[in-house]
């Protein structure tokens, strides 16, 4: 949680969170401000919200190293915890780095255990899904049907207008993550004609905001896509690629990056570190994975969010 | 310090001291360049034409050897993959991580 967010209550005006009873829920939140209000308001909430979807990230099938030496075990156990959510989730987002090396039995693999939910998903690619002969095509075959392009594509659930994004394909040198012009372009025809009340989720592997340009961790024309979302009230951005929770708010756009299912990553400018797997004690891993389940409750600007750890 | 970081910072130094001599008086430690903690090393290396440069993977998670202009790249090197190609004419060529972009090197060919 960055510093900038204190006193945000009032400034940017119902950021209420909520605090749940146990170990392993992180916190939830709408717009970065933490605020017990207890199990009786969170079920109050749940009765008054319109649906719920679960966000889950970086799950690196076929990943076994120090960091993680079996990350279709942890995965298995994300996926058990979304099936345990006591309030149904309408579906899943996978954001991306699905398998560690575009293998086909990576990607078989965290199919079936994904599939394991009993819930529609739906899936981008990170950067690590694209390292196959066909640069992405064996990822388009199996979880790209019908999309355009590199893999992007929306859809509407419950009154939200729900954007996928992908930021991995044609990388530059010196650079970060990019759209690309002719993804810009399906994003502003995409987004025309849509009523400024109507609530955005945007779905993009690598974070849409300058998290750590240093280490890659940021958008190189994010901007022109945060330009063209820019007149809607209410729009939820959410990333993977980090392994960690960040977050920021901008007007009315919040940015939300989440935990891997596999193996964390040091903090954003960590001396002497990189921006790759972070081994922790055996005991502490499932503390820093986790999935995230995300609340669309009608008439409310932001989306209440709430993290879970595989510790819980 | 750690030795890791001690041959970093050795490493770093190396590296300044090799510019400030110019890249042209400098040799060139062999025609192997490691690829470490998200970094190509080292990161100008200059060969004499006909030379093979051969690039290895110490990290735990993949990279690849992509030049700018596409003339030459690897597939995903995974931990302990290499890639060799062998630079024929004179030149500078600069090449990058595709998956990690801000990693980038080059091969000065003499």
């Amino acid at each position: 949680m960055s510093d900038d967010d204190e006193g945000g209550h009032s400034r940017r005006g119902l950021l209420k969170c909520m605090t749940w009873a146990g170990t392993g829920l992180v916190w939830s939140l709408a717009g970065g401000v933490p605020a017990s209000i207890g199990l009786e308001a969170a079920a109050a909430t749940r009765k008054a919200r319109g649906f719920s979807f679960v966000q889950i990230s970086d799950s690196h099938i076929g990943f076994a190293k120090a960091a993680n030496p079996d990350a279709r075990a942890t995965f298995r156990e994300a996926v058990a915890k979304i099936a345990a959510m006591p309030d149904r989730p309408a579906f899943i987002l996978h954001t991306g780095d699905v398998s560690q090396l575009s293998k086909d039995q990576e990607f078989d693999d965290a199919e079936q255990i994904l599939n394991g939910a009993g819930l529609p998903v739906f899936w981008i690619p990170g950067e690590h899904d694209l390292l196959d002969e066909g640069n992405g095509k064996a990822f388009l075959d199996r979880f790209g049907k019908g999309t355009k392009g590199a893999g992007w594509y929306s859809f509407d659930h419950g009154g939200v207008h729900f954007v996928a994004l992908i930021n991995v394909q044609n990388l530059k040198a010196g650079g970060m993550g990019s759209l690309g012009s002719d993804q810009l372009a399906w994003l502003k025809d995409d987004l025309a004609g849509r009523s400024a009340s109507t609530p955005i989720v945007v779905l993009a592997h690598i974070p849409l905001w300058a998290l750590y340009p240093q280490w890659g961790w940021g958008t190189d024309d994010a901007a022109q896509a945060l330009a063209l979302l820019a007149r809607f009230g209410s729009v939820t951005v959410l990333n993977g690629h980090i392994h960690q929770i960040q977050q920021k708010v901008e007007g009315r756009v919040s940015f939300h990056t989440a935990m891997s299912t596999a193996f964390p990553q040091p903090a954003p400018g960590t001396p002497n570190a990189s921006p790759g797997p972070m081994t922790v004690p055996a005991d502490q891993l499932r503390g820093v994975l986790g999935v995230r389940e995300v609340n669309f409750i009608p008439g409310r600007h932001a989306l209440p969010i709430v993290d879970q750890t595989l510790a819980a | 310090m750690s030795p890791k970081t001690l041959a970093k910072r050795a490493a770093t130094v190396g590296a300044f001291a090799f510019l400030a001599l110019g890249v042209a008086r400098a040799a060139a430690p062999g025609s192997a360049v490691s690829i470490d903690n998200f970094t190509f090393n080292p990161a100008p290396i200059v060969v004499s034409a006909g030379s093979t440069v051969t690039w290895t993977n110490n990290d735990d998670v993949p990279h690849t050897v992509r030049a700018d202009d596409a003339s030459f790249h690897s597939a995903a090197l995974d931990t302990g993959d290499s890639f060799k190609f062998v630079f024929t004419k004179p030149g500078v060529y600069s090449y990058f991580c595709s998956i990690h972009p801000k990693m980038v090197g080059k091969v000065i060919v003499r």
